[in-house]
């Protein structure tokens, strides 16, 4: 690790000022901690975010779940207003990482194979900003790739609660991030069903399973329809053909699972 | 029962209060006064010719001392093989130098091609990133077969990437051709043996001191066996006189093997030690140990067995490739021939049995010893081609093991593959898997499992080890240029407290409780009386260290020799405080009697008698009570068990889920059950890895994909079952004063083709008709495997 100074604001607006030039955002650091020890990032400050009371805590209201930027993620499994969304929050790393790691920062991250974009794309949250409110679909924009600019900070993640919901985490057995993780969401306006893990371009929806279950949502509606190995992820742990066939196993899981 | 504290007594571990409450001492938790760092450059490219390195920028950043390259280590010698293998033709295998730090070319990623010295990690670190090294990238040598068929040499002054082609036993191979060319049915199987990167829970540390005023030197090291890691230094490395080098090893995490050998870096730190007059530090990061601690495993096997109409074994041949990296680590030699083709009759009466092995350079870590040692290859491809075989015609797999097992009235049985085995009873151990593994239920249990739209498939296996690695004798006709015995000095203090220095050194094996049992059942006291002295050169009389399952059998029998002199020693004195005769003088209970009297005196006054020599016959006895014994055993010890598993395997996915296990293990006399258990456990776990999970996996261009815990599947706890393990079925060793055999390595031996076979099990029981797959049986090979099946 090369030396780096460190500042802890405690207001969002401290933050934003902090964040000016090539200072590093650090909202747990469960990805950029790693990369900082292996030398693979030298930021001249840190302005960690998770002193900020305002982007700390779990609201509810109206159907919707509003989440901090900078809550960790075993704040998210203990709540259980939404059960799916605490369930994938109750798997993610190990009590260490649940207990560092913040819904912002993985947002933020969109690591390709982390669980939180495939939650946030299947609900269709809201992704809060200092600045703005950016749909889930507009905000992921392929793998490590978002819509934030330079110095924005995600300050909350706002999710309907769906009627149904369900995640299946698939673990690549060394790092058990997601292999392959669909989140699948039945809310008022139709299913949603997002991928993570599989995909080189990152979290995506699966349009074609999405209009499948609308018309019927049983697992049986999947039955006719094959997954794409194109584009998908090759890796010591996988083809692009076992992904693809584990997308719609997981799918399956998923609307057998969702309540 | 066993006596409380006594051999036999399953007692708490007394080592594990400081482990468990931080207060273990291990190598980087020594810090001394005016401590430097050391660093290392290391090659980025897996084959390379150094052109140039300057360090002019480095040696000019803020708290740097001093830096090293290749160039400052020509004069010194390399790091030596240990055992000396012939080829087939009689010529000496090929032993290129290796030297402390690369010089002219590196030679796997990870390779250390320069050091620098300086006042901080960070300081160290940052001078390393300023060294200027041109080294011209050359395409590396990665593929067992491509490397025998090519012209890229790993070493360009042997001409060849072939170690040496080893064959075993070379007399028996034209009958083995015989009897299978001849055979009524033969079983082929070609398999991998996957690599395996050892991961000790703490990296390796080395810290030298350097004493001007004697020339004196200090070295603590993360070592399984710190005398041989002076020898290596002294006889073979930097020359310092033993009398001159202590080596010391205090609270190690873990080993496995990788820690065996003498590594580079334990050379660097002493001369820089030297060079600067201060004490030199280096503590390796998990990559470094990723991509530089010995690796283990790494064959390619053909095998097949002939057998009869009736499936009586007839014959066993292999044809080996072995992987030895880059350079010799100083045991690769031993572990693919002596530890690994001595082994290939197994548990079986086969008559013939030809194994032949080829070793082959490449540009990868060294690959030596990982738990197990040869004997984990050995039994993999054994219990895989036999559960093949079953198959093919038709057979139980049990009962075909039965059917070719050694019975026990053949001992001592003489295998085909030229080992004595002293003592077993592998029907016993089979009928006793059978129950505590409840075999009867396991189809109701894969009627359940199908009823849930999984898969449940029953593996078996039955191993048999050479362990207590020794004989003197033995091992120098083998090739070992070293002795393999090990010492113990018993020291009796004037107070009755006893310290026991012994040459086995204990990094998670439980020494310190184990011995203590022994010489307490020895000497009727109490064993918290006793502590064990180890991991240091100035303090124990010498040692080979622990390795092969070898310290109880090995270096506990030289406790019980020292032990009994002590005890006779005792008596002479017990003999004159009582005013009888020797001869009169019994010993129970930690008391000295006179037969027929009342009188008697107690160990301890005895003790205090030998240091307060008041009317005492110095002409007779010298004061004190100290005794050492060296002990060499005559053979090998044999281990051996039967093993079976169930796993339940999800077919939409692939995901293999191990449901039971059952581990019924011979090692003879048991001194502390609950070690023992605790050792087949940690085995089974690095066997489960092994068969499930764990890969090491380099791409064509020698670089490491699997170099972290993101991508190198450890065996988390959640990975592995609940076992049952059972060791009542012992036949104790018959040629150690203790009757041990050894359990430190049985797991990792026994487990990965039950794994393996249990899987295949699982798939044919779903209609595939999976005949071999490789470890690790991960979900995508088996997916994939089903789906091509």
């Amino acid at each position: 690790m090369y030396a780096f100074d460190i500042e802890c604001p405690t207001t969002i607006a401290e933050a934003a000022q902090a964040l000016g030039g090539e200072n590093q955002a650090l909202s747990g650091g469960q990805t950029l901690i790693p990369t900082l020890k292996a030398r693979l990032a030298s930021p001249e400050k840190l302005v960690s975010l998770t002193a900020i009371a305002e982007m700390k805590g779990i609201s509810s209201a109206g159907g919707v779940l509003s989440i901090g930027g900078a809550t960790c993620h075993a704040d998210v499994a203990a709540d259980g207003s939404y059960k799916a969304l605490s369930e994938l929050a109750a798997h993610i790393g190990d009590p260490a990482v649940r207990n560092r790691g913040t819904i912002g920062g993985s947002v933020a991250n969109n690591d390709p194979a982390a669980c939180y974009p495939a939650a946030a794309l299947a609900s269709g949250a809201t992704i809060v900003t200092n600045t703005r409110e950016i749909a889930a679909d507009d905000f992921f924009l392929g793998m490590f790739e978002t819509a934030l600019e330079e110095g924005e900070i995600v300050t909350a993640v706002k999710f309907p609660i769906p009627e149904k919901a369900n995640y299946q985490k698939f673990v690549q057995p060394a790092s058990r991030f997601a292999l392959v993780g669909v989140f699948v969401a039945k809310t008022t306006d139709g299913v949603r069903v997002a991928v993570t893990g599989a995909s080189n371009e990152g979290v995506h929806r699966w349009t074609a399973a999405e209009e499948a279950l609308n018309a019927s949502f049983a697992v049986s509606a999947l039955d006719d329809l094959t997954v794409s190995a194109d584009n998908l992820i090759a890796d010591l742990h996988g083809s692009p053909e076992y992904r693809a066939h584990l997308i719609k196993v997981m799918t399956g899981r998923a609307v057998s699972a969702a309540s | 029962m066993p006596k409380d504290g006594g051999i036999g007594a399953a007692t708490l571990r007394r080592e594990d209060v400081r482990f468990l409450t931080g207060a273990g001492q291990y190598c980087d938790d020594i810090k001394v006064f005016g401590q430097a760092s050391a660093m290392f450059a290391r090659s980025n490219v897996a084959n390379g010719v150094i052109k140039s390195i300057d360090t002019t920028a480095a040696a000019a950043m803020p708290g740097v001392l001093a830096i090293f390259t290749g160039e400052d280590f020509v004069e010194v010698g390399g790091n030596p093989a240990g055992w000396l293998i012939n080829s087939r033709d009689g010529t000496p295998m090929h032993e290129p130098k290796r030297p402390v730090l690369a010089h002219g070319k590196v030679r796997h990623v990870g390779d250390a091609y320069a050091a620098v010295i300086a006042e901080t990690p960070e300081q160290a670190k940052n001078a390393i990133e300023a060294i200027e090294a041109d080294i011209e990238e050359l395409p590396a040598v990665v593929n067992m077969k491509d490397a025998l068929s090519g012209s890229n040499y790993v070493h360009d002054e042997i001409g060849t990437n072939q170690c040496f082609d080893w064959g075993w036993i070379e007399d028996n191979r034209d009958a083995t051709d015989a009897a299978i060319k001849g055979a009524h049915h033969v079983t082929t199987l070609e398999l991998v043996n996957n690599r395996l990167v050892p991961n000790a829970m703490e990296p390796r540390c080395s810290m030298a001191q350097y004493n001007r005023a004697n020339d004196e030197y200090i070295l603590h090291t993360t070592s399984q066996n710190p005398h041989l890691t002076r020898l290596l230094i002294s006889a073979f490395v930097l020359g310092i006189p033993e009398n001159k080098l202590t080596v010391i090893a205090p609270d190690v995490g873990g080993g496995f093997g990788s820690k065996i050998y003498h590594y580079g870096e334990e050379a660097l730190v002493l001369a820089a030690a030297k060079k600067l007059n201060r004490p030199v530090k280096w503590t390796a990061d998990r990559s470094e140990a990723f991509l530089t601690d010995a690796h283990g495993r790494d064959h390619v096997t053909k095998i097949e067995l002939a057998m009869d109409a009736e499936g009586n074994f007839l014959a066993f041949r292999t044809e080996t490739l072995a992987n030895v990296g880059a350079y010799l680590s100083n045991f690769s030699t031993a572990t693919p021939t002596f530890l690994h083709g001595t082994l290939m009759a197994g548990n079986y009466t086969v008559p013939n049995v030809y194994v032949n092995v080829k070793t082959v350079f490449t540009n990868t870590a060294p690959v030596d010893a990982y738990r197990g040692a040869g004997r984990p290859e050995a039994t993999y491809s054994l219990e895989r081609v036999i559960d093949m075989a079953a198959r093919e015609i038709r057979m139980d797999p049990v009962e075909l093991r039965r059917k070719n097992f050694i019975k026990p009235d053949q001992y001592p049985f003489a295998s085909a593959a030229g080992l004595e085995y002293d003592s077993g009873n592998y029907d016993a151990l089979m009928d006793k898997m059978e129950v505590v593994a409840d075999k009867k239920g396991f189809e109701a249990r894969r009627a359940e499992s199908e009823s849930k739209g999984l898969l449940r498939g029953f593996g078996v296996n039955a191993y048999i080890e050479a362990c207590g690695i020794a004989p003197s004798n033995l091992v120098g006709i083998l090739g070992s240029r070293v002795g393999l015995y090990d010492a113990a000095t018993v020291r009796v203090n004037a107070t009755g407290s006893l310290s026991v220095m012994v040459g086995a050194h204990s990094h998670g094996q439980g020494h310190e409780t184990a011995f203590p049992q022994v010489v307490a059942e020895m000497l009727g006291i109490d064993p918290m009386s006793i502590d064990i002295v180890h991991g240091d050169t100035s303090k124990i009389p010498f040692g080979m260290g622990t390795y092969g399952s070898r310290s109880l059998a090995v270096c506990g029998s030289a406790v019980v020799r020292a032990t009994e002199k002590i005890i006779n020693k005792a008596k002479k004195i017990a003999a004159h405080m009582l005013e009888a005769s020797e001869g009169d003088i019994a010993f129970n209970d930690g008391a000295f009697s006179v037969a027929g009297t009342d009188k008697s005196v107690s160990f301890g006054e005895v003790a205090f008698k030998a240091y307060v020599p008041h009317e005492f016959p110095l002409e007779d006895i010298e004061p004190g009570l100290e005794e050492t014994a060296f002990y060499d055993p005559a053979n090998f010890t044999y281990p051996s068990g039967a093993y079976c598993c169930e796993v339940e395997l999800d077919p939409e996915t692939g995901k293999v889920r191990v449901d039971r296990f059952a581990a019924v293990d011979d090692f003879g006399n048991i001194v502390n059950p609950m070690i023992v258990t605790g050792q087949v456990h940690g085995g089974l776990g690095q066997g489960i890895g092994q068969a499930m999970l764990e890969n090491t996996t380099y791409d064509e261009n020698g670089q490491l994909l699997s170099a972290s815990y993101m991508d190198y599947t450890m065996p988390r706890a959640d990975d592995l079952p609940f076992y049952t393990v059972d060791h009542s079925q012992g036949t104790p060793c018959t040629h150690n004063p203790l009757g041990v055999k050894g359990c430190g390595e049985a797991g990792a031996i026994g487990s990965p083709p039950t794994i393996v076979n249990a899987v295949i099990d699982a798939m044919q029981s779903g209609g595939k008709n999976v005949t071999h797959i490789d470890m690790p049986v991960t979900p995508h090979r088996v997916w994939s495997a089903m789906q091509n099946a």
